[in-house]
């Protein structure tokens, strides 16, 4: 009998243990490790020429000046490149996605939108060059505001070709990217036999993930006339079938390397950068570099989808939640990347938190504005769905004068249990049915309430005149990738010294991925973390992955390492039974040596590398093995937050106090480095909540375009965050675990809207609560009261 | 022009234009340990020590670094690598963009500063931003660190 995989092993000796993040050390010494720091020295310098127009037509580009500037290389216009329509979202294969977009077109959509491309011999030269073009626009007048978007007489996208892969709702005539319904039950009849009903409404603002570094390409030629594109993306591969179908290359001849990524967040989900180098490389047979300022990040790369969701529920009186409806309305900007997928997730990893319902209903539209796009941002649409949900099931608990915690407690989702949304909703397709094996939420919602002192009697109190502190909470759950599309691989190969190359299509980038992967490898082998060297992520030497999104790495790419080191051990077993002339039940490996059962024969790990790859004549061979994973269901991790402010009923001021947040991530592979994910994760959802808002002038100019006009969190905004993980096993999951990259960033935006509601009586609507809403809100309370 | 910048203890004499950004010139100079995030002062990525003192590169001319000594990460590498360590130990390096500029504002407080309570240690180091870690991390990290030198 081969070892099966462990799965039900409590006790590990690697996995759960908080091992040093591999490149850590190397990461803070500054060693050349991010796209911009290894970039060749005669590459070409690749600036764009951005629209300085929400909406135009380019009548014509007059480059005579800036190609006389010496240095220029190159100047690339619309007429230069394939008139092939794309998607720049990294997504499977066919795209959810409408191909609305063309590498450069004629129409330029939103201020920041590329219109021409410009490489010179240093990066001066190509800003001046840039600044000499003469673009002559016909000004067309935009669509600002996303609730006059559909149907309205101007058509942002009235090119023909453009399409959809399969039936999303597209109708670009109409301003419509994708739309999307479905209904359980008949939530109508529910919500007017139901005693007790709530009618809520939120706007969810567009939200810009500012991932420390900037995007980042360069392009070159390789020996064997390749075009290798080397890119600080989150997915390599569909990178790679993204650039052949733009570029109209066969896949063959584009190789995409993923040095290390200094951030991403879901921005770097997408071809922003890599087409424009490619296209200067073709042209000119030079390597090319482009290196994003932090104005063209905000101007040019996705936000989050700006939404406004409402929110019906019927309930009982006793609290039993009878119908939920959640109608929503999604920007997705000047094109369509990820407008269905997740408008989707809005609902399909919020509503089955609520699976009691005997009827629940979920739809509406993603219309197409002139802003900057929008695209897959952690939390992707679920932040936004259980914002507007959350703060509901406050309302509701308001309305019945019961408390927030009991009335969630009363009708959550348990071990055990399913939701039909599961089955119903996928992302852009159907779902797949799924029955929940590890659920903690009642854990996570006892622990929580202890470590932030929760008494439903006291949920605000006077600290000073004017000011009070008051507490919130929400509930929240994620995915662990996107079942029976996300796919991801391993390689392992066994080394002469007796360690082994473990080669993962997985996206490391800047998460810990490939140490978490390597502990998974190193625990099923049997070997030390050191003995694993892992190598992340490049299109002609690591196996597929679908890469870094989706909260998939742990549970899909994990799956995928731990299934190639069971293959490993096994092969090794039975390589080693062959040579002795043994069964494999014979021997047994252990310690790093083979020995058989009845003591006879031993052998080492480091020999045996050696015997394999030198000694052993003709049955020399490597050892070596590759799996693969897709996920038949996608477990999710849960996380109940709680939240202290402080209010400042003079400014409107609000303040965290405390962030309290408990998650159940199944087993943590590595307890540091996932509860991290959940801190950064809670950060960054504060900062949506309080801070961070792109902004436009009324003629679509975009205000917020540095750090100093968006405002993300420093060290000193937030008093506490306080994260636990509770002991949790998902049997689905590699060594138990669960995903951790998304869940973190759902609760803040409820929970703080939660607070100021018990802090202030009043409910905002708006997103993010900056001290002029909070204000606006209160005194409007007080002339009404 | 040639400005002449003893940068980690070596005189090295770099051509700029007189509007250059010390953060291009050390990258230029081969010195990509120096990151760039933001080109408005804001992220601290690009921090290096100008005489011993945290300063932001990107917004910092190049030509006022004549004749004045530049410390990048590698500079002050065996304190950094003291420091790593404690850092990696709370899982607190993510991506790492934004460490070699942290660390070098941390050693800069360390040298600056005796026994800081929580709130200098935040208010110091408030110009380095980090988007992944949610900083307790790395306050947990720094604490350790201070405290081993007292042990």
């Amino acid at each position: 009998m081969h070892e099966a995989p462990m799965r039900n092993a409590p006790t590990f000796s690697v996995v759960a243990h908080p091992h040093k993040k591999v490149d850590g050390e190397g990461l803070m010494l500054g060693r050349p490790a991010y796209t911009d720091d290894l970039v060749p020295s005669n590459a070409l310098h690749v600036k764009l020429v951005r629209s300085p127009h929400a909406f135009a037509r380019i009548k014509s580009i007059d480059a005579t000046e800036a190609l006389k500037l010496p240095g220029v290389a190159c100047v690339l216009t619309w007429k230069d490149c394939p008139r092939i329509p794309i998607t720049r979202a990294g997504q499977g294969n066919p795209e959810p996605s409408p191909h609305d977009r063309f590498i450069l077109d004629e129409y330029v959509r939103y201020v920041g939108d590329e219109a021409a491309v410009v490489a010179a011999e240093d990066e001066a030269t190509a800003e001046k060059a840039a600044s000499l073009l003469k673009i002559e626009y016909e000004v067309l007048e935009p669509i600002l505001d996303f609730e006059h978007a559909k149907d309205n007489p101007i058509i942002i996208h009235p090119e023909e070709g453009i399409h959809e892969m399969f039936p999303i709702g597209f109708e670009p005539k109409r301003n419509i990217a994708a739309a999307y319904h479905m209904e359980v039950g008949d939530v109508e009849q529910e919500l007017a036999a139901s005693p007790v009903r709530v009618d809520t409404v939120v706007y969810t603002q567009a939200q810009n993930h500012v991932a420390m570094e900037p995007h980042a390409a360069f392009s070159y030629l390789d020996v064997q006339g390749r075009l290798t594109i080397v890119t600080s993306t989150q997915n390599p591969w569909h990178t790679r079938r993204l650039l052949g179908l733009a570029l109209q290359m066969p896949l063959r001849s584009i190789r995409i390397v993923k040095p290390r990524v200094g951030g991403g967040f879901g921005a770097k989900q997408h071809i922003h950068v890599e087409p424009y180098v490619a296209l200067v490389t073709l042209k000119t047979g030079r390597p090319a570099r482009i290196a994003l300022t932090r104005r063209e990040v905000f101007e040019s790369t996705f936000t989050r989808h700006q939404m406004r969701v409402n929110i019906r529920l019927g309930a009982d009186p006793d609290g039993t939640l009878r119908a939920i409806d959640m109608q929503v309305l999604s920007n997705t900007g000047a094109y369509g990347e990820h407008a269905l997928t997740t408008f989707m997730v809005a609902g399909s990893k919020t509503l089955p938190l609520y699976n009691k319902v005997k009827a629940v209903r979920f739809g509406g539209d993603v219309v197409y504005t002139n802003k900057v796009s929008a695209g897959a941002f952690r939390g992707y649409g679920a932040i936004q769905g259980l914002t507007g949900l959350e703060s509901a099931i406050d309302e509701l608990a308001h309305k019945l004068g019961v408390s927030p915690v009991e009335l969630r407690r009363k009708n959550m989702i348990h071990e055990g249990e399913t939701s039909e949304v599961f089955r119903i909703m996928g992302e852009g397709t159907e779902g797949v049915a799924m029955n929940i094996e590890s659920c903690k939420l009642e854990e996570c919602i006892r622990r929580g309430k202890e470590l932030i002192g929760w008494n439903d009697e006291r949920l605000v109190w006077e600290v000073a005149p004017g000011r009070v502190h008051a507490l919130g909470m929400a509930i929240a759950m994620q995915g662990s990738g996107i079942p029976m599309i996300d796919m991801g691989s391993a390689r392992i190969e066994l080394q002469d010294g007796g360690f082994f190359k473990l080669h993962v299509g997985a996206t490391d980038i800047g998460t810990g991925s490939d140490t978490i992967l390597a502990q998974i490898a190193a625990e099923e082998l049997g070997v030390d973390m050191e003995d694993i060297i892992i190598h992340s992520s490049d299109t002609d030497h690591t196996p597929f992955d679908v890469g870094a999104y989706a909260s998939s790495t742990t549970y899909v790419s994990g799956s995928a390492v731990l299934k190639a080191a069971a293959s490993m051990r096994r092969k090794l077993i039975d390589t080693v039974a062959m040579l002795w002339n043994v069964s494999p039940e014979d021997v047994i490996y252990e310690d790093k040596a083979f020995r058989t059962v009845d003591g006879s024969r031993h052998l080492t790990l480091h020999d045996f590398s050696y015997d394999t790859l030198y000694h052993n004549g003709v049955r020399m061979q490597t050892i070596e093995v590759t799996e693969s994973f897709s996920g038949e269901k996608s477990p999710p991790p849960y996380l109940a937050g709680f939240v202290e402010i402080e209010l400042d009923k003079e400014t409107g001021k609000v303040d965290v106090v405390k962030y309290v947040g408990v998650a159940d991530v199944g087993t943590p592979i590595n307890p540091n480095l996932a509860k991290i994910q959940i801190e950064g994760g809670l950060l960054q959802g504060i900062g949506m909540a309080l801070y961070e808002d792109v902004r436009y002038s009324d003629k679509g100019h975009l205000l917020s375009h540095n750090l100093m006009t968006y405002a993300i969190p420093s060290r000193e905004d937030v008093g506490s965050i306080v994260v636990e993980l509770v002991d949790s096993y998902e049997p689905s999951g590699p060594c138990g675990a669960k995903s951790a990259g998304e869940i973190g960033i759902d609760t803040p935006p409820a929970a703080i809207a939660n607070a100021i509601r018990n802090a202030t009586g009043v409910r905002l609507t708006h997103l993010p609560f900056t001290p002029d809403k909070v204000l606006a809100a209160i005194k409007a309370a007080e002339g009404a009261a | 022009m040639i400005v002449t910048i003893t940068i980690n203890g070596k005189k090295e004499s770099l051509q700029i234009e007189p509007g250059d950004m010390l953060v291009d010139t050390l990258r230029n100079a081969g010195h990509v340990e120096v990151k760039k995030g933001c080109d408005t002062g804001n992220c601290g990525v690009c921090t290096v020590l100008l005489d011993g003192k945290p300063i932001r590169s990107c917004s910092f001319l190049a030509v006022r670094a004549e004749g004045h000594e530049i410390t990048t990460i590698q500079g002050v590498a065996e304190e950094a690598r003291r420091f790593a360590d404690f850092l990696n130990r709370e899982g607190a390096d993510q991506c790492g963009f934004c460490a070699p500029g942290f660390a070098l504002t941390v050693i800069a407080m360390k040298r600056e500063l005796k026994n800081p309570t929580e709130e200098e240690i935040r208010h110091y180091l408030a110009g380095n931003l980090c988007r992944c870690t949610g900083y307790e991390s790395q306050h947990r990290a720094i604490r350790n660190y201070l405290e081993a030198d007292h042990a």
